[in-house]
């Protein structure tokens, strides 16, 4: 029982630290050695994976972007950080529909198929849509990249804590799914998970464990101008002089 | 095959070639199963089977994001699921064909059918989708064709209702 409930999302971070220090050590070995020798990089379990901060993660993806990838961003902190890092016309930001950043990602993969499309969702999202998983596992868009921010908390809304702060783990769920799956063990780590896999290398689940900051920025409120800009920057817009 | 190339299902695929549907999710129900493999035998069409129909509000926006249409088949009880998911629809303005195949109507012998099916027609009214019903197979060519232009003409919701009279009655399984 925490004494003070604003910290008792850290309960478990302080609880497995430990642990985690004893993964860090282990990985330090596996993937900085075998990362730069092999095409494929090493799978993390959670233990391993350091706790990361969303806003900074977010900002070192739109970095790695360079062509014109699409990024759906989920209801929530996942798009605040998205639009923190500096609007592209290739992002789609939920203002509600929580849940569903994966679905429009597929159905946007499905439609562009030799675009790199990335879905940018948070722990609780991911959970009220698990089953998303399967379908996805199944129909293997290759072009599709899932990105999970896992605080093990609804942070925005009170920090109550998620079935991830608790036994269940996004990563195993992904892979019993179908899905290649891994942690992100640190941002070295992401870069060689990201780098290979936006066009040809999905469907691939990374997942991140992160603290629990706030999202930075404040996303526009207008749905219809989301999905028009998000509509011209694939060049998928139909709006003719509109669009000039 | 050759007998069942005017069955209401056929038409409705008609029209989906016809207005160039490149995606179809679906909840299996066993009045669309026709629909459902003539879909799924289509090299045009990417057939998606969703694990809940709230999936296919987000396949369908995705769909229209990156530039193709997609049609949803779900039965009844499945929109219930998606109440809150509209909302992507009517604030984005995506165009929607969504086809309904009815339970808890004419001839049902499960009461579970009964309270979502009683309230689906006007549940998709209150969602903000245009509403059409067919009653019989005769009305199917022409009401779904006349859908299929309204959503992606007109870029709106629009939902067919095809009745439990129309599918026929089910044989409870023992």
């Amino acid at each position: 029982m925490s004494g003070c409930p604003a910290f008792a999302g850290h309960d478990k971070l302080y609880r497995d630290m430990p642990a985690m220090m004893a993964g860090l050590a282990e990985r330090s070995d596996t993937v900085q050695g075998r990362a730069v020798n092999q095409s494929a990089p090493v799978t993390v379990e959670k233990a391993s994976a350091r706790v990361l901060n969303r806003a900074a993660l977010t900002r070192r993806l739109v970095e790695i972007l360079k062509h014109d990838e699409a990024v759906v961003a989920g209801i929530g902190n996942t798009n605040f950080d998205l639009w923190a890092a500096g609007h592209r016309k290739q992002n789609f930001y939920m203002l509600g529909s929580m849940g569903l950043a994966c679905p429009i990602a597929l159905g946007v993969a499905l439609a562009q198929p030799k675009r790199g499309v990335i879905a940018l969702e948070g722990d609780g999202s991911i959970l009220m849509a698990l089953g998303c998983l399967t379908t996805i596992a199944n129909v293997r868009p290759r072009n599709l990249t899932i990105v999970i921010m896992d605080n093990g908390l609804y942070q925005i809304t009170g920090k109550q804590t998620t079935a991830t702060h608790g036994v269940s783990d996004i990563v195993a769920i992904a892979r019993g799914a179908g899905l290649e799956a891994s942690w992100i063990a640190d941002e070295t780590h992401f870069d060689v998970l990201i780098d290979r896999s936006f066009e040809h290398g999905g469907p691939v689940l990374y997942a991140a464990r992160i603290d629990d900051e706030p999202g930075v920025g404040k996303t526009v409120r207008d749905p219809a101008l989301i999905r028009q800009s998000f509509m011209k920057g694939l060049g998928t817009s139909r709006g003719g002089d509109l669009d000039r | 095959m050759a007998e069942n190339q005017n069955s209401w299902p056929d038409l409705i695929h008609g029209h989906f070639k016809r207005v160039g549907i490149r995606q179809v999710g679906y909840v299996p129900d066993a009045g669309h199963s026709r629909l459902i493999d003539l879909c799924k035998q289509d090299n045009g069409i990417t057939d998606v089977v969703l694990t809940t129909e709230e999936e296919g509000i987000g396949l369908v926006a995705g769909a229209t994001l990156g530039g193709q249409r997609a049609a949803l088949l779900m039965q009844s009880s499945g929109v219930g699921n998606c109440v809150n998911m509209f909302a992507l629809l009517r604030n984005c303005g995506f165009p929607c064909l969504l086809l309904v195949t009815m339970r808890g109507e004419y001839a049902e012998f499960n009461p579970w059918q009964v309270p979502m099916g009683s309230i689906t027609e006007q549940c998709l009214k209150l969602c903000g989708f245009q509403v059409y019903r067919v009653n019989q197979a005769d009305e199917v060519d022409d009401v779904v064709g006349a859908a299929s232009d309204m959503a992606f003409e007109g870029n709106l919701a629009v939902a067919v209702i095809l009745s439990q009279r129309l599918i026929g009655r089910k044989q409870w399984v023992r």
